[in-house]
């Protein structure tokens, strides 16, 4: 029954995709990469990698779709909807001929499944069987353990990089500047009644799942980045909804440039405590008296500082990208009508 | 788990996947973008509750029913949400309502 | 009726890649290329998940009982990584369109290429066509 899901949700990406080559309209070739990174987060479910369906539906399905918008609506091209198809003969024979070469590669691939695949051999059953000993007996999550502790400095390296995206972005689009100039009342949705009474008790809801997701990660599903992207869709909801000049009261440009380093500080600090208590970096055996508890405290402590990095720098990209085009010319009417709230 | 409570939750769940099929039917051959909104904004989120609903009784009283419900309450407050933006955004940029049909003779029609 | 999948994930996976390829190769515009490195990444990510399935196993987080069958966690860990860090070059790779956009005022790349070049495209003995002033 599983193999039929799994045989139905791939021809149902296969068919999404080809939509997407297709479409000449970006605004609804956008809406169906969204589909297609829902579809896929389903099919990461039905193959046991739940963190990274999580993860896949939360980054793919949410900010990427909301970072590719805030893109079309900066460069006003969902109106120019023309682009000259090219039907390239060159481009096809070389998808072509790579595709047909890399199926033949795939012959000598065990199959689909197979529980005596080389891969399930080496680290994976090391992992599996000895968590409860060298992490935590109480962190059941075996994934998080990997992430956080095993393959803890990838990790570092993974902060540092969605860290050095912000920097990058951050240089291109204006920096904290760009982001307090406060417009007035541009892009706020809130004077409609229904959105502003729909996005009210959801965005505190929204948050305090964002905080559950990343507690939990240790139990279940979960960890630092998807509860930092969670986070950051709940802000950039209240955004869209009262207007950035709102949101930004409390996460000011300044004060998430700082948040975005500080994530990265605390998972740096993690690590050179273990150095400085006479260790190796991100040893986090010598974090407590216990190593278990030491392992426990460093989990902790470094799947918040991905939290807040992650948080953050969302956060900043959705901000850097609205502040960056024109008020949109529906935006001086929507205040109108009703009053202020 | 008893034959009835097995059977309303099949039943509910076929029910709710037809209702999403006919949506998918209703988008794609529906003429313009106000009836296709029609299709959606409704089925949309009755379908989805009517599967939801069948998942939670599947799964009894436990910890599961309770994210099931809570998805179910999330999923009818910004369904209908969506629409509503959908259809504002619309009229706010003009886009253009169907025209009105000029009335028959002696016909007592709505329009 | 069992259904053996075999080889056909990795075959759908490998006609995912090469959509994506091919779009961003052939079209002009420059977000729809961006669109097709997104497809490019999600199926490589596809593949590697599905190298770690296990059939009959469950989700990698331990529970009670001592002879449970578990599927592979390792590929996704290093899928996790690779989300974020895609969702990263994303980012910037978007916001070089948004200053592109900016200098040039379209998205399209052959007419970026024309303001740049001129008409005679870049093998052009001349070089660039003007002296790029801000705004």
């Amino acid at each position: 029954m599983l193999a039929l899901i799994d045989v139905v949700l791939l021809a149902f990406l296969a068919v999404t995709a080809v939509a997407i080559v297709r479409l000449r309209d970006l605004f609804a070739a956008v809406m169906v990469t969204g589909i297609f990174s829902l579809l896929s987060a389903g099919l990461f479910t039905v193959m046991d990698a739940v963190d990274v369906a999580f993860t896949e539906a939360s980054v793919g399905a949410g900010i990427s779709t909301i970072l590719m918008l805030a893109t079309l609506a900066v460069t006003q091209d969902v109106e120019k909807k023309r682009w000259r198809r090219r039907f390239s003969p060159l481009a096809l024979g070389v998808v072509v001929v790579t595709g047909a070469a890399l199926v033949y590669g795939t012959f000598d691939m065990p199959r689909y499944g197979d529980p005596d695949a080389p891969i399930h051999h080496y680290l994976a059953p090391h992992f599996l069987e000895h968590t409860p000993d060298d992490i935590n007996e109480h962190i059941p999550n075996v994934v998080t353990a990997v992430l956080a502790s095993y393959r803890g400095y990838d990790t570092f390296g993974e902060t540092t990089v969605i860290f050095t995206a912000a920097v990058m972005v951050l240089m291109l689009l204006g920096g904290a500047a760009t982001i307090d100039r406060r417009r007035p009342g541009g892009g706020r949705m809130g004077a409609n009644v229904v959105l502003r009474a729909s996005a009210k008790p959801l965005v505190p809801l929204i948050l305090l799942f964002g905080l559950y997701v990343q507690f939990h990660g240790d139990f279940g599903p979960g960890g630092g980045f998807q509860a930092g992207v969670i986070f950051a869709a709940g802000l950039v909801l209240y955004a869209l909804v009262y207007g950035p000049d709102r949101a930004q009261a409390i996460f000011t440009g300044r004060r998430l440039e700082a948040l975005v380093a500080l994530g990265v500080l605390i998972y740096g600090g993690a690590g050179v405590a273990g150095i400085v208590l006479g260790g190796e970096f991100l040893d986090y055996d010598l974090l407590a008296a216990d190593p278990q508890d030491g392992q426990h405290r460093g989990i902790f402590l470094v799947e918040l500082g991905v939290g807040i990095t992650v948080a953050a720098v969302m956060t900043t990209l959705f901000l850097l990208f609205t502040g960056r085009g024109q008020p949109a010319p529906w935006e001086d009417r929507v205040g109108e009508s009703e009053g202020t709230p | 788990m008893s034959v009835w409570l097995e059977a309303l939750s099949w039943l509910s769940m076929l029910a709710g996947s037809l209702v999403l099929l006919v949506t998918g039917l209703g988008v794609l051959t529906l003429p313009e973008y106000y009836s296709r909104l029609h299709a959606t904004s409704i089925t949309d989120t009755l379908g989805a509750a009517l599967v939801l609903f069948g998942l939670a009784v599947q799964a009894g009283w436990s910890l599961a029913t309770a994210k099931l419900v809570m998805v179910m309450l999330f999923l009818m407050i910004t369904g209908p949400a969506a629409s509503h933006a959908l259809v504002k955004t619309a009229a706010l940029h003009d886009l253009s309502l169907p025209p009105r049909r000029r009335q028959e003779d002696g016909d007592a029609g709505a329009d | 009726m069992t259904l053996d999948p075999g080889l056909y994930n990795y075959w759908i996976v490998i006609l995912l890649m090469m959509t994506g390829l091919y779009t961003v190769i052939s079209r002009g515009n420059l977000v729809k290329k961006v669109i097709g490195l997104n497809v490019f990444q999600v199926s490589v990510i596809m593949f590697y998940v599905s190298m770690g399935k296990v059939e009959g196993g469950m989700a990698p987080i331990l529970v009670e009982e001592a002879e449970a069958v578990y599927s592979n966690p390792l590929p996704s860990v290093l899928m996790l990584t690779a989300i974020v860090v895609g969702v990263a070059t994303t980012a910037v790779a978007l916001a070089l369109a948004v200053r592109i956009h900016e200098a040039y005022g379209t998205l399209e790349e052959d007419e970026i290429l024309e303001k740049e070049y001129g008409a005679a495209g870049p093998g052009a003995a001349d070089g660039p066509v003007d002296d790029h002033e801000p705004g």
